[in-house]
């Protein structure tokens, strides 16, 4: 076993088996569908697990990589890998997307053999995104997940689903596209300068680019990964797609995808253009973009009479949060920013999902149309009010030591964004804390409300786990910060070196920079692995 | 087996696929009115079966060709890799309409020999337009391909948009024709032949440089091909055609014409021509990006599914050309690639919409597809993967096609026009979405008729179909390794002769070392 979790075979594993299971899906019958999609997802994430374990945590280096010659004429490979910084990733998709399918249960009525053949094949693409080390492999994983998520809103999705999954697609298409182009004029480059065809990641780091050509490079893949966030002004799609979208697409939008904007800032945009990444310009953009989205997030979600619109708003600000924390460029705040991903990922993904079982009560989320609702649903109040906290980050929360060690860190190095931003954990407070207010306490104005029943068994054993894991971290983050320590730290110190190292212009006389290490592999050697 | 034509019997040997496809369609065409006699009926099944057995040992004919080698001197037709590769397009092509419109073509009555035979007329015009490297050669090739293509367009001549496609085509068809000609006038007076390699070889010698004859017959050339592969402004009659023609036709036009065209395009203004390309590289730029990005403005907004392919295939006429533009060995290999891909994709779409509105009297309007996707999962299925593709999205052929265009542009120095190639996609992934949504989100109407199921021989070629476009998007190593010898193979065609083309050096083959 020890020997399968040393291989790539675990994560080829990962993403074959979720491609059975919508296969299967299909084939069996309308109401057993959700049945076999909750057992393969789940028997993925126990498959998963262990990862967290066999993980060598103290070194850098890349582990379980394996390339695999693919399409030999351009050089792209099947090349796999994880660091600590995609392992809990990796586990946050495995996590998410059983409770996803168990949240689903009650919720889609109709054709439930397609819905959750689209939710496992958008889970293996996933976490090929996650675990992909050869940027033409990133860029079909990174697209070819529109689809699922595509059909998921628009076939499943509220009133105005149409125009919604349209807006989502072509948002995250804009980006993506001019990906592709700056991609292919890296390889380009790569290819004048060594003379050799190739999209294998661990090549193309190793390419000094001109700081000129950087900014422009930097600028096309920044855009994929901003609207994909999303930062301000980039985020309109959001809204939209998280209200329109059925629970368990609401719930793996904010919960994982979320996650691969910044995963591409840190995995791509930042060692590849480390020079245009760190340049005073690029950094007070984004810190500027940050703070607005923080405090534009948090405002404007204070105002919203839909309860599922205010959690996606929150979901600006968060997100703005982790790109400050990204961008500060010190250990803690870019370890902080990791964890706060996890963090997001599971109380918005709880909270998506108590919104979720409030709608398929009542089918409404107005919070107007609630109130006193723990008498009648104490367990779901209980876990309504310990999410929510998680959510705007009280102490003994995972949500508070995400965000102090963001603004920890970035104090060091940004000091006056890192003020401007601890506003917005008040603001946050400020609109959290009276839409809990106003649905679960006060009197009961509606009658409907009187009647509601508390939560049944697979409703609490889906909360259980993320409520777990929300006191857990809160109280014990140790052992992920251990799995990221060593993977941040030597982030930041490549883009500190590849910063100075970039030359002015292309020239033949360019040395190579050097590869990332990767765990049982010697790459010093010219012959890439 | 060296083929130098220094006996007439290697024409033979050059021209194998053409001759057996002229065997099987002379063949279909008299043994069918012997069986028929006077009698008005439709042809029995084994027409089509011959026809596909014609095309399948024209295929492998061509195959076998790749055993020759032919140094190219002064013949009239090439038997080089570029050939034999846009040989095999055509005639999956031809294989792909036959399989997917004889069951269209028995209900309407019109599954007779001569349809046929003028389907492999017109495949052997276009197979020999991917060898002419003789202008008299091109000239003919295109007249057999259009000629036959006329007759097809208003082969269904109860109904009365058949017949305008028929005249339309025919029309503007004879103007193509005649810029086309006029311009192989102008290039013979310019350099005193209508062999390709002597015409190079004197316009890079410099005798043709500066003349008016020369830059004329270049432009009226480019004009001339420009129609044939609905290049805009040359675009006009497309919609309308693709529109009336009987559907069969349509998709053999929409794929086997570009193909062939596009092929000729190359070989006569890249390669033959590349001595001027200074000349000709604004002209064709212009149309590239005009071509990119009208149709896409266009299909925004078209209700009729079949005109909105129709404005998609203009689009990809200008996609293609951007491996025109790019004008090195990797921009060949690239539009013989994609060239590939789209002929493949764009009948698999044209054959779902004539399964959906294809009748005469019928529409292929938007409103049609509502709900197909739950109603009719595998044909709704096929379509999707074939407008994904389209789309340029992975993991289809369309999105390596793409892919590979783009590097070409990116390594010629193109950069605008690779940045233009995605956007003009991204617009292009509305209207494709537009289809999906209509068949996936939105409800069938009230009593509304479904389409038929399709027949065995659909089924068939729709499987064909999507498998292609999956494997050439998910395993293209073969096929890339495949075409970039096609390209390559043309490039070695250039003139060597004092020449200052850039194809002789070509800036960046792409096929270099490689890990």
């Amino acid at each position: 076993m020890s020997a399968l979790f040393e291989s790539h075979w675990i994560l080829t594993i990962l993403m074959v088996v979720p491609l059975v299971g919508a296969v299967l899906c299909l084939a069996v019958l309308e109401e057993r569908a959700k049945h076999v999609a909750f057992a393969i997802s789940t028997l993925i994430f126990l498959v998963s697990l262990p990862l967290f374990w066999s993980f060598e945590t103290g070194t850098a280096a890349i582990q379980n990589y394996v390339s695999v010659p693919w399409i030999e004429p351009w050089g792209i490979g099947y090349t796999i890998g994880i660091d600590g910084i995609s392992l809990l990733m990796v586990l946050l998709t495995t996590f998410i997307v059983p409770l996803a399918v168990l949240g689903s249960f009650t919720y889609i009525e109709s054709k439930q053999r397609a819905f959750y053949a689209m939710l496992l094949v958008l889970e293996a693409a996933m976490l090929g995104v996650f675990v992909s080390f050869d940027l033409f492999l990133f860029f079909v994983f990174w697209v070819v997940m529109l689809v699922p998520m595509y059909f998921l809103i628009g076939v499943w999705g509220g009133g105005r689903r149409i125009y919604a999954a349209v807006k989502f697609f072509l948002f995250t298409a804009v980006g993506s596209l001019l990906m592709l182009v700056a991609i292919v004029g890296l390889v380009y480059l790569y290819h004048e300068q060594f003379g050799v065809v190739t999209f294998a990641y661990n090549d193309l780091v190793t390419l000094p680019i001109a700081r000129n050509l950087q900014l422009i490079l930097f600028s096309a893949f920044a855009l994929a990964f901003a609207i994909k966030v999303p930062m301000f002004p980039f985020h309109t799609w959001l809204p939209d797609a998280h209200v329109e979208a059925p629970t368990a697409g609401s719930v793996i939008l904010a919960g994982v995808m979320l996650k691969m904007g910044i995963y591409g800032f840190l995995r791509f945009a930042l060692p590849m253009f480390s020079h245009a990444a760190t340049s005073s310009a690029v950094i007070t953009t984004v810190m500027v973009l940050s703070v607005i989205g923080i405090i534009y997030g948090a405002w404007v979600a204070a105002v919203q009479p839909d309860a599922k619109k205010l959690v996606a708003y929150t979901s600006i600000a968060h997100l703005g949060f982790v790109m400050m924390g990204v961008f500060a460029l010190t250990s803690q705040s870019v370890e902080g920013a990791i964890l706060q991903m996890v963090n997001h990922g599971i109380s918005t993904g709880a909270l998506f999902l108590l919104i979720g079982m409030l709608y398929e009560r009542r089918h409404t989320r107005m919070i107007a149309d609630f109130g006193g609702i723990a008498r009648t649903m104490p367990v779901f109040a209980t876990s309504f009010v310990l999410v929510a906290l998680s959510s705007i980050g009280l102490p003994g929360t995972n949500g508070f030591v995400g965000e102090f060690l963001i603004l920890v860190g970035t104090f060091r190095t940004h000091p006056i964004p890192a003020f401007l931003a601890t506003t917005g954990v008040i603001f946050a407070a400020a609109y959290m804390l009276p839409m809990v207010q106003r649905v679960l306490f006060g009197p009961i104005t509606d009658a409907a409300n009187a009647e509601l029943t508390d939560l049944g068994g697979r409703e609490r054993a889906l909360l259980a786990p993320m409520l777990l894991l929300i006191v857990l971290i809160g109280v014990y983050p140790g052992p992920l910060l251990r799995r990221t320590e060593s993977s941040v730290g030597a982030l930041i110190e490549q883009v500190e070196k590849r910063a100075q190292l970039a030359p002015l212009t292309m020239n033949s006389s360019i040395e190579r920079l050097d590869r990332l290490p990767i765990l049982g592999i010697d790459v010093t050697s010219e012959d890439a692995p | 087996m060296i083929l130098d034509f220094s006996s007439q019997l290697h024409y033979v040997w050059a021209l194998l696929p053409e001759i057996i496809l002229a065997v099987a369609g002379l063949t279909i065409l008299t043994v069918d009115v012997f069986l028929r006699g006077s009698r008005s009926v439709p042809s029995g099944r084994w027409v089509p079966v011959a026809t596909v057995v014609g095309t399948v040992a024209a295929g492998a004919a061509a195959v076998f060709q790749l055993g020759f080698e032919s140094p190219m001197a002064m013949s009239m037709v090439a038997v080089d890799e570029f050939r034999v590769a846009l040989t095999l397009v055509i005639l999956a092509a031809t294989t792909l309409s036959v399989l997917f419109g004889t069951e269209y073509l028995e209900r309407r009555g019109l599954a007779v020999g001569e349809y046929y035979f003028l389907l492999l007329m017109a495949a052997i015009g276009m197979t020999l337009l991917t060898a002419a490297r003789d202008l008299i050669v091109v000239f003919v090739a295109i007249e057999l391909m259009s000629i036959s293509l006329y007759v097809l367009a208003g082969f269904d001549r109860s109904d009365k948009r058949s017949s305008e496609a028929a005249l339309k085509y025919f029309l503007l068809g004879a103007f193509a024709s005649a810029f086309l000609l006029y311009g192989i006038a102008l290039l013979y007076g310019a350099s005193g032949s209508t062999n390709l390699s002597i015409v190079a070889s004197e316009i890079a010698a410099g005798t043709a440089s500066g003349n008016t004859l020369l830059y004329g017959g270049v432009a009226l050339l480019i004009i001339g091909f420009a129609f044939k592969i609905s290049a805009v402004p040359f675009h006009m009659w497309t919609p309308d055609v693709y529109q009336g023609a009987p559907p069969p036709v349509t998709g053999f036009m929409a794929a086997g014409v570009k193909a062939a065209a596009f092929a000729s395009m190359l070989r006569i203004v890249g390669i033959g021509l590349a001595p001027a390309e200074p000349f000709w590289h604004t002209i064709v730029w212009g149309l590239a990006v005009l071509t990119m990005i009208i149709p896409n403005l266009i299909a925004l907004q078209e209700d009729d599914v079949k005109r909105m392919l129709a404005y998609s295939s203009v689009a990809h006429a200008g996609y293609l050309m951007v491996g025109l533009v790019a004008g090195t060995a990797l921009g060949f290999s690239a539009s013989v690639f994609y060239l590939g891909v789209y002929a493949v994709m764009t009948l698999g779409a044209f054959a779902v919409v004539a399964v959906i509105g294809g009748d005469p009297g019928s529409s292929a309007s938007i409103g049609k597809f509502r709900g197909l996707g739950w109603s009719r999962p595998m044909l709704a299925g096929m379509l999707v993967v074939c407008l994904l593709s389209l789309a340029g999205f992975p993991p289809t052929g369309g999105f390596i096609g793409k892919l590979y265009l783009l590097r070409a542009a990116m390594a010629a120095g193109e950069v605008p026009l690779a940045v233009l190639l995605v956007l003009t996609s991204l617009v292009s992934y509305y209207y494709y979405l537009r289809v999906i949504w209509k068949m996936y989100f939105e409800e069938a109407p009230e009593g509304a008729v479904l389409p038929p199921v399709p027949g065995r021989g659909f089924r068939l070629a729709g499987a064909l179909t999507v498998l292609t476009i999956l494997a050439a998007g998910i395993w293209p190593g073969p096929a890339v390794d495949a075409t970039d010898s096609a390209g390559a193979s043309i490039v070695q065609d250039a003139p060597t002769v004092g020449s200052e083309s850039p194809l002789v050096q070509p800036r960046d083959t792409g096929t270099a070392t490689v890990r």
